[in-house]
């Protein structure tokens, strides 16, 4: 017996949905089992916290006077990309200042960037802009300097082009000196283990297939709601998948926008992470309507039953040779000590379980309380059967 | 006329001091100026206090001996680290860096990071680890 988004619908409208959160569902299940649980829970919500890297903002400042066609922007002295029409540009999370010493002094502190940018407009904070161009009949206006704040923008919107990656590798460093990764700090000989997912809270390892998850999919996003606009960059369907069929390495990513004026700097927070760079934390939560009982096993997933790759950062991974040392669970990694290559090492999440616990929450209540409708995917992302994979750029030689 | 200088020392008093007027002792008989940063009173009354002490060095120095005179120990500081509660995302980047098991998850169940301030040593490794600026140093 199959429900409908629409029927599930109308259980939100009324105030009459059964909602848990992916957390929640695991007890459920164990104790109705699947058949029972499928009839009885209309939607199980999913919740993730972490530095998503491919993160930006369009934003519209709206014409000045006399007219600019803004070619060169910084924000609070970052550059944005003004590549496309008069007043539109593009910060981007990663992006930062120009005469920032990046790596020169090293590790890097990094502490501003396009992130910050994003965090602080969100924030209702006032941020300067400046502005070069070469001048056009039409817009002859050759430079500019004023401050912006979010209230006055004509738009400002999220486009992430890969967010809430599907799983990820847990990063080790089995070299005889700290390195600074995307992953955190990483202490020599194996010193720590650092992985970023929220498992068994995590949208896309709820939904393994994307069948409920697709184009047009409304979300939590950054503490408003957002939408699944595409595939994310990167979105690799057919990456190595376990037993039930989940992911056991980096998989499916999707594309998200939303609206920044709504969004709060609870769920969208600029990060700085030593020696690598500037980015921004994302939170997103993304409800599964629970349709078959396909569904219903596919959310119950544990922790323990999702496996990540142990990668060394400091030479496998830059070298593109992706070895894995071993595979752990993410029960394993979260107790705080996992056994790699039967040595006991210390682990630690850059991704926040409690802010996806948190997220997860909020999205139930909104579900719960009638103001949150589901809506029907307008076009599914590539699946398995798209034969689609995560190709890579091999350097060709110069003649 | 003297510079005046600051100080910061943590000193723990054993109980059967307690009673005794010690703050407004060194304050009176040795002109010295006192700011608590930090104060902690154990259940079985015994004490930790961080204060700045400030004033003539030559003041400082006897009012320091006054303090080891009448049995009460201390240790300079020149730092104490706090953590920003609205900054943190409990994701625990830091708890594999932190030497002493100052950030720690207490309880797997929630997840949550704890920050025990008596185990700090003030190194600072946290601060640039952490990603979202929560750990920070007053001197
Ligand atoms: S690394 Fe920072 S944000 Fe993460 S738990 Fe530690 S103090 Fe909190
Ligand atoms: S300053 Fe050092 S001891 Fe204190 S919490 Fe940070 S890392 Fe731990």
């Amino acid at each position: 017996m199959a429900k409908t988004i629409q029927e599930i619908n109308e259980r939100i409208k009324n105030e009459k949905a059964v909602v848990f959160t992916a957390e929640e569902i695991i007890p459920y299940v164990e104790e109705k089992g699947y058949k029972k649980a499928a009839r009885e829970v209309d939607v199980v919500t999913t919740g993730t916290f972490s530095p998503m890297c491919s993160s930006g903002a369009f934003l519209n400042f709206g014409h000045s006077a006399p007219r600019m066609k803004i070619q060169n922007a910084w924000l609070n002295d970052v550059p944005a990309y003004g590549g496309l029409a008069a007043c539109d540009v593009y910060i981007g999370a990663t992006q930062i200042p120009d005469e920032d010493p990046a790596n020169k002094i090293y590790p890097g502190r990094f502490k501003y960037g396009g992130g910050y940018v994003i965090e602080e407009l969100i924030d209702g904070k006032d941020i300067t802009l400046k502005a070069t161009s070469y001048g056009t009949d039409c817009y002859p206006r050759k430079e500019l300097q004023t401050t912006i704040n979010i209230k006055d923008l004509n738009q400002a919107y999220l486009v992430n082009p890969r967010n809430a990656y599907q799983n990820y590798n847990v990063a080790v460093n089995l070299s005889s000196r700290v390195i600074y990764t995307y992953l955190g700090v990483l202490q020599p000989g194996m010193g720590n283990a650092n992985f970023s997912s929220a498992g068994q809270l995590s949208p896309l390892l709820n939904d393994p297939y994307y069948r409920t998850i697709g184009i047009g999919t409304r979300i939590f996003l950054g503490g408003s709601v957002g939408y699944v606009i595409w595939e994310g960059t990167q979105h690799n369907p057919t990456a190595r998948r376990g037993k039930t069929g989940v992911p056991t390495e980096g998989a499916g990513t999707i594309s998200v926008a939303g609206d920044m004026k709504n969004m709060s700097t609870r769920y969208v927070k600029g990060v700085s992470m030593l020696g690598y760079g500037v980015s921004l934390s994302m939170g997103i939560g993304i409800p599964i309507p629970i349709i078959d009982e396909e569904m219903i096993s596919f959310v119950s997933i544990k922790d323990e039953d999702i496996y990540a790759p142990v990668i060394d950062y400091s030479s496998s991974y830059p070298k593109r040779e992706n070895d894995i040392l071993t595979e752990l669970n993410y029960r394993d990694l979260r107790s705080g000590v996992a056994t790699i290559r039967e040595e006991k090492v210390p682990t630690a999440s850059i991704s926040s379980y409690p802010m996806a616990r948190e997220i997860a929450q909020t999205l139930k209540n909104w579900i719960a309380t009638g103001k949150f409708q589901l809506t029907e995917k307008v076009a599914p992302l590539p699946g398995v059967e798209s034969g689609q994979t995560f190709k890579s750029l091999e350097i060709k030689t110069k003649r | 006329m003297q510079r005046t200088i600051a100080r910061n020392i943590m000193l723990h008093y054993p109980k059967k001091l307690t009673e005794k007027p010690i703050i407004s002792n060194l304050i009176k008989n040795y002109d010295l100026t006192m700011n608590i940063s930090r104060a902690r009173i154990d259940q079985d009354e015994e004490g930790t206090l961080v204060i700045e002490i400030s004033g003539v060095k030559e003041n400082i120095d006897a009012g320091l001996k006054y303090l080891t005179d009448i049995g009460i120990t201390y240790k300079p500081v020149s730092k104490v680290i706090a953590r920003d509660d609205e900054r943190c995302t409990h994701c625990s980047a830091c708890t594999v860096i932190c030497p002493t098991g100052a950030l720690l998850i207490e309880d797997r169940s929630t997840m949550f990071v704890n920050f025990i301030q008596d185990k700090c040593i003030a190194c600072g490794l946290c601060i640039p680890a952490c990603p979202y600026q929560a750990m920070e140093m007053y001197e």
